[in-house]
């Protein structure tokens, strides 16, 4: 674990720098790759730009929304560097409007648009969790195994490890080969890393030690993760079907 | 991922029913948590306990404060953030000690003097309590780091959240201490 890294008087977190670094891996890569999804590399990466500004810009003032009462005491802390205060779901969501509404105004399809992003996207996940290994976060549960890591004050699994081994494996998975890509249906590759990350999450949550528990004994990620799973499948369908209609046609 | 498509209906199926099986495994004989019942400097877990002592020779533990939502604040009077955060601090704690919040502001006094932690405290009017952490035990129980860094205790003395670094907005300051505040004592 290294939370911090001191960069002269400067302390800086570890965990937010490996994100930055991955943002960056992310889009660079992302632009590269977009031509094989028929899209433009300078709209996508306009694209992401949108998504992560609009989802940063949503993530605060959802958080001063939750806490109103903070803000309007000291307004001037809507503009305050702090990271922990994001709203994580209002800014996915923002995000994701915003990206929407860019996509439909510059024509690019959402199903290219959301291949185009995977690949961006699995990049930024396997960072996530070796941002989580650097700060402690989202830590395993007491183990004796040999592998086992000391982290607060127990013997832990590498839950950290475990998971951006399994972001790896969904990396390579959904990562294009080849010049062109011949999807099956636009949107498919999306869906599917959508649906292989819920299921890591639902394989691996058994070995966190931070689990929410529903009813004193289900976990709340696993429930969640099973039902993401379940659109997911709904989705992969509806978009086959409208694959297969069109090339009826 | 050709193969994953290619056989999608089987793969979604075998995720959802395995993934079922897995989840009632998992409520049956899932590993217990050990957040919020051993103590570690991490959010979820209980507080580390320690005894300090203040500017007027009295001690104050941690553990007796338990009811009450305290922020934790580890800082020097040398240090540039925490000299930026601590008006907002002051202001903070007068606002909300009459519901019982409180501030235990921690001198990281191995590596200051409890002189300039004096001179600062008056300099800037503070009022809550001032500790002096001579030896740097309490610092290393929480493994501080950076300074300044802060820790919101709940009235459980379950560590709430926890900031490296510094200046705090006032913001996330008041948020946190309303969060608190707001669970049942």
């Amino acid at each position: 674990m290294l939370p911090t890294v001191h960069i002269g008087p400067l302390t800086l977190p570890t965990a937010g720098l490996i994100l930055l670094l991955f943002v960056w891996i992310g889009l660079a890569r992302g632009e590269k790759t977009a031509p094989r999804f028929g899209l433009d590399p300078d709209r996508f990466y306009n694209l992401a730009l949108v998504i992560l500004v609009a989802g940063i810009a949503g993530a605060r003032l959802g958080y001063a929304l939750r806490n109103l009462p903070a803000f309007l005491a000291s307004p001037g802390s809507l503009i305050s560097l702090s990271p922990q205060m994001l709203s994580l779901p209002d800014g996915i969501l923002v995000g994701a409007l915003a990206g929407l509404i860019y996509a439909q105004r510059s024509n690019i399809s959402l199903g290219a648009a959301l291949d185009g992003l995977t690949p961006a996207l699995a990049i930024l996940m396997f960072g996530v969790h070796l941002a989580n290994l650097a700060s402690g976060a989202a830590f395993g549960a007491a183990t004796r195994l040999p592998w086992g890591i000391p982290l607060w004050g127990e013997i832990r699994h590498p839950t950290q490890i475990y998971e951006a081994l399994a972001a790896a494996l969904i990396l390579l998975a959904v990562w294009p080969r080849g010049r062109t890509i011949q999807n099956m249906a636009p949107g498919l590759r999306f869906v599917m890393f959508v649906a292989l990350t819920a299921l890591a999450r639902l394989a691996l949550e058994f070995f966190r030690g931070d689990g929410v528990l529903l009813f004193g004994r289900l976990r709340v990620a696993q429930v969640a993760a099973w039902v993401i799973i379940a659109l997911c499948a709904v989705a992969a369908g509806a978009l086959l079907r409208s694959a297969q209609k069109l090339k009826g046609r | 991922m050709k193969t994953i498509t290619k056989h999608w209906k089987a793969f979604f199926a075998a995720a959802l029913i395995l993934g079922a099986a897995w989840t009632a495994f998992t409520a049956a004989f899932g590993p217990e948590e050990t957040s919020g019942r051993i103590s570690a400097p991490r959010q979820g877990f209980l507080s580390p306990d320690f005894s300090l002592q203040t500017a007027d020779g009295s001690t104050v533990t941690l553990s007796d404060l338990q009811g009450q939502p305290v922020l934790v604040n580890f800082w020097a009077s040398w240090c540039a953030p925490c000299k930026a955060e601590m008006p907002a601090m002051q202001r903070v704690y007068e606002e909300y000690r009459q519901q019982g919040f409180t501030i235990l502001a921690v001198n990281a006094t191995n590596q200051d003097s409890q002189k300039a932690a004096t001179d600062f405290a008056t300099q800037y009017g503070l009022t809550f309590p001032i500790l002096f952490d001579v030896r740097g035990e309490a610092s290393a129980l929480y493994q501080v780091r950076a300074l300044p860094t802060t820790f919101f205790v709940d009235r459980e003395g379950n560590i709430h959240d926890m900031l490296i670094g510094g200046p705090i907005s006032e913001a996330l300051m008041r948020a946190q201490v309303e969060q608190m505040l707001a669970e049942a004592p």
